[in-house]
């Protein structure tokens, strides 16, 4: 006590502070206690919180658009989404050479198949003009080798395209092939661009690299050899309709000028198609403004697409806005899963109650035969359990046999018990009861039986004795018991996807058909982080309604 | 055993049997008659029946055969709730959802009392047992004590004739228990009420009681006032089950009269003692003297007393008395009390000493 005068911290016998001292003291245990719940820890970031948090972000993830077609939506960017026209012939040249990358590398399907989430038909659209794209290369490539035959030759272009001073633009192509398809395009492509011809040839020479980096790479051939794409001779030919570039080709003195001057002098017998024509060509909905926003619309890095389209919205040009009546699903999903999950929690409590008191109540023997039958069904595969109420609950199933043979019903009315939401009901209530009857049970095993005498003993009857003494005492068993059973219900998936049908699934079934049937994984992980932001707020509701300390497992 | 004065019994017992397996009583032919206002307890080792002649008077365990009479009237078929009976559980039982004075209120509702009315009571309830100042507390921030005694205001507040109390002290410390002993025994006299208190502790039993009933196997052994049971137990068990006792084992050799005869121990030494159970010359018995009784210094003895031999085997100092055991007649777990006077000596290990006592106070009983 005498040293607490002073007015400084504390200090302990050896003149550090105290706080230090034990700070130091404490480390050693904190660390044992880490290295032994190490191996725990690890394996719920590795398997829990590391997939949770993949969920969120794949649930905003947007990067496909911007990383298949970069400099098309960069050049989309001055394009007004609500004009009533395509965009201009600039955007649809840089589409044709991101598309014609794309295409090699198989690639433009993924991005058609991610927008056609948003518009239906663009999967199509990309998939077929895809292919196509080597005849619009071709309507260049064919005058071109008529006109300079060398350029036939794959030796040749490697020639006129080989230098230096042109390094930085074949790692800029590089770094695009990496954005498309991550780490692919990493080692020597065996090709050094000359920075004259870059700076003349400015889409050749990016077209060139373009292939360049995919053939040697990608297909692990001698770029020096081969002979370029279809698309490299369309950009030659794109870059000579400019007066300037024609002009700086006649004044070039590098390896085969010639054979371009060749083609600068005959620029007449090169097609004057525009990109914009060509595409229309390819398919007319390329002229479609809808397909324009929708690529705009989803070109930003990360989106609230899959969120807004969770809950029956989409996004259009001015934001988001609720989808028609007949594209909506979701919120009628979300809100049939809540309403049916609390119906079962509560055909959970009204049987499991009971049950789980006949259990507490009952002598030992019996109560370990009775704990027995509670947990057989935990035994059997959920499966096998489902499909037995399958049996019971069909047309010509058990029940209805047994009810039309005691004469309940009639023959020709049979009960529809099952693919609808009663089959889900009954079904997932026998499978979900265990969880409401033992933390029940655990929590009546604690409650003494002296409570309910002294109650009677003190003029109560024996309704009164149970509703004003033991059921509030049991309270925090159904609270724990309701939380169990609803928050298992909310994602329940094998149970309703078989004997639910059409009106008895519940959102987990939908997200399981995103993830496994549409592959549309975004908003699959949309709807599940849904389900989890609601489930975690009824806990939070649940916590300053009930209190959470009320919920007793056992103990 | 079973009382004369039937008419004026309040509660009553009249040949009750219970068995719970169809075997085995439990409770053998129980008959007990109580007069109104009676503080008397049960007082038993575990197992002798005694809590469950107090749930059948509760109403929670039924009788197998013979009635419980509650004013003149059988309850036999009467619910628990309907009884009237006020009970003071083992562990309290107090509800731990609600609050000390909802404890209280909680007969006064199921009666349908008004809230004013049930206000009241509960105020003078909680000021009969010392925690006006309580009524808004849970259970659980209270301390045993003080759950104790709202058990008790809550078995009282609908004020009952009759009150059962299951060991209430049980979990209470020493201090605590004895304090709490002398209130209940003052509330039950100042209230009037009726009290049947079990208890395994005898001091509690002896302390508190008007009359206290001895149970062992299913019968009750002795029902006396305690001086009685404590002076004059009527068979061994009490005499072993009251207080400390001393036993010497032997043969009845002659009776001298009704308070006086000569018991010729297993040693061969010959002691006075009073017939209590034993009837002629002949019937083996087992004398028991208190260890208070004992006298060490033969020139207190009547004239011509028997006195035996015996060796000191350990002293005790207890402050208050003095504990020494001796060898007496191959018994070597004879204990003599004495008080700590400024006269008394202090025996030391192997002193020889003769002991004797007065014949009233060795009782010769059953063998």
């Amino acid at each position: 006590m005498s040293d607490t005068t002073s007015s400084g911290p504390m200090l302990a016998a050896d003149g550090t502070p105290l706080k230090t001292s034990l700070a130091r003291a404490l480390r050693r245990q904190k660390l044992r206690a880490l290295a032994l719940i190490a191996p725990l820890l690890l394996f719920v970031v590795i398997t829990f919180i590391i997939p949770i948090a993949s969920m969120l972000l794949r649930s905003v993830e947007n990067q496909i658009v911007s990383n298949t077609i970069p400099e098309a939506t960069a050049a989309l960017e001055s394009w007004d989404s609500n004009s009533d026209t395509a965009p201009d012939e600039a955007v649809f040249q840089n589409l044709f050479f991101d598309l014609y990358r794309a295409a090699e590398a198989k690639e433009h399907t993924k991005l058609g198949t991610r927008l056609n989430y948003e518009q239906t038909g663009t999967s199509s659209l990309f998939r077929t003009s895809g292919r196509k794209l080597d005849k619009v290369g071709e309507e260049w490539q064919d005058p071109i080798e008529d006109i300079a035959p060398a350029l036939k030759d794959g030796e040749t272009w490697y020639a006129i395209m080989s230098g230096t001073g042109g390094e930085a633009v074949l790692e800029a192509r590089r770094t695009l092939w990496n954005q498309m398809v991550p780490g692919q395009f990493e080692g020597d492509v065996g090709l050094t661009l000359s920075g004259e011809i870059a700076a003349m040839l400015p889409l050749t020479t990016a077209a060139y690299a373009d292939w360049a980096i995919f053939e040697a790479l990608e297909e692990e051939r001698n770029v020096s050899k081969r002979d370029p794409w279809e698309a490299v001779y369309a950009a030659l030919g794109l870059d000579m309709r400019d007066a300037d570039v024609v002009a700086a080709v006649n004044a070039y003195d590098g390896p085969h000028a010639a054979d371009l001057q060749l083609i600068a002098a005959n620029l007449d017998q090169l097609p004057d198609l525009t990109l914009r024509e060509a595409f229309a060509d390819l398919d007319e909905d390329w002229l479609d403004p809808e397909v324009w926003q929708t690529i705009k619309i989803y070109s930003p890095n990360y989106t609230s697409g899959y969120f807004l389209n969770a809950v029956d919205m989409e996004k259009g040009p001015d934001g988001a806005q609720v989808r028609p009546e007949n594209q909506q699903i979701y919120n009628k999903l979300f809100i049939r899963t809540l309403w049916m999950s609390l119906v079962i929690t509560g055909s959970c409590i009204i049987l499991g109650y009971p049950v789980a008191w006949l259990l507490a109540n009952l002598p030992m023997r019996t109560a370990n035969v009775l704990m027995i039958l509670v947990l057989l069904p935990f035994w059997t595969s959920l499966l096998v359990r489902t499909s037995a109420w399958k049996v019971l609950l069909q047309q010509q199933g058990v029940i209805n046999d047994i009810l039309v043979w005691l004469g309940f019903v009639d023959d020709a009315n049979r009960l529809i018990l099952m693919n609808n939401a009663t089959g889900t009901v009954i079904a997932m209530t026998h499978i979900l009861l265990p969880f409401m009857i033992l933390p029940l049970y655990s929590v009546m095993k604690t409650i003494p039986p002296s409570y309910l005498r002294a109650a009677k003993s003190l003029g109560a009857t024996n309704w009164t004795a149970f509703w004003r003494v033991y059921f509030p005492q049991s309270v925090p068993g159904i609270g724990a018991g309701s939380i169990l059973v609803f928050i298992l219900a909310i994602g329940y998936y094998i149970t309703p996807e078989i004997v639910g049908g059409t009106d008895g699934v519940f959102i987990s079934n939908r997200i399981a058909y995103h993830i496994s049937s549409s592959l549309n994984w975004g908003l699959a992980a949309a709807l599940g982080s849904i389900l989890l932001a609601v489930v975690l707020l009824l806990y939070w509701l649940y916590d300053r309604i009930v209190g959470i300390d009320n919920v007793k497992l056992g103990g | 055993m079973l009382d004369s004065t039937d008419d004026q019994s309040f509660v009553k017992f009249d040949r009750v049997q219970k068995s719970y397996d169809g075997e085995n009583l439990v409770v053998k032919d129980l008959n007990l008659s109580m007069p109104q206002g009676e503080f008397l307890t049960m007082l038993g080792p575990s197992g002798s029946g005694k809590t469950t002649c107090l749930m059948m008077l509760a109403g929670f365990e039924t009788a197998t055969h013979g009635e419980i009479l509650l004013d003149g009237k059988p309850i036999n078929n009467i619910p628990p709730h309907k009884r009237g009976i006020g009970m003071v559980f083992q562990n309290y039982a107090l509800f731990p959802h609600m609050t000390v004075a909802e404890n209280l209120a909680f007969p006064l509702e199921v009666r349908k009392l008004d809230k004013a009315t049930r206000e009241e009571k509960v105020k003078r309830a909680l000021d009969m047992v010392q925690m006006g100042a309580f009524g808004g507390r849970r259970p659980a921030q209270l301390s045993g004590g003080q759950q104790q005694r709202i058990a008790l205001a809550r078995a009282l507040v609908f004020e009952p004739e009759l009150v059962l109390m299951d060991e209430p002290l049980g979990a209470l410390d020493k201090q605590l228990r004895e304090h709490m002993q002398f209130e209940i025994t003052r509330l039950a006299h100042n209230l009037g009420i009726t009290t049947v208190y079990v208890t395994h502790d005898q001091t509690e039993a002896l302390t508190m009681s008007d009359r206290v009933a001895v149970f062992e196997d299913g019968r009750i052994q002795q029902l006396a006032p305690p001086d009685t049971l404590y002076e004059e137990p009527e068979n061994s068990f009490v005499a072993q089950f009251i207080g400390e006792n001393n036993t010497l084992e032997g043969v009845v050799t002659d009776i001298k009269g009704p308070d006086l005869c000569e018991v010729k121990l297993d040693g061969g030494e010959i002691i006075d003692a009073k017939p209590v159970n034993v009837s002629k010359v002949g019937d083996r018995t087992r004398v028991s003297i208190r260890p208070e009784r004992v006298e060490m210094n033969p020139e207190r003895l009547q004239e011509g007393a028997h006195t035996l031999k015996a060796e000191v085997l350990e002293f005790v100092y207890m402050g208050d008395i003095f504990r020494t055991r001796l060898r007496v007649a191959g018994n070597e777990e004879f204990v003599v009390k004495t008080r700590n006077a400024p006269d008394q000596v202090r025996l030391a290990p192997g002193t020889h000493v003769d002991i004797g006592w007065l014949p009233q106070d060795c009782r010769a009983l059953d063998a």
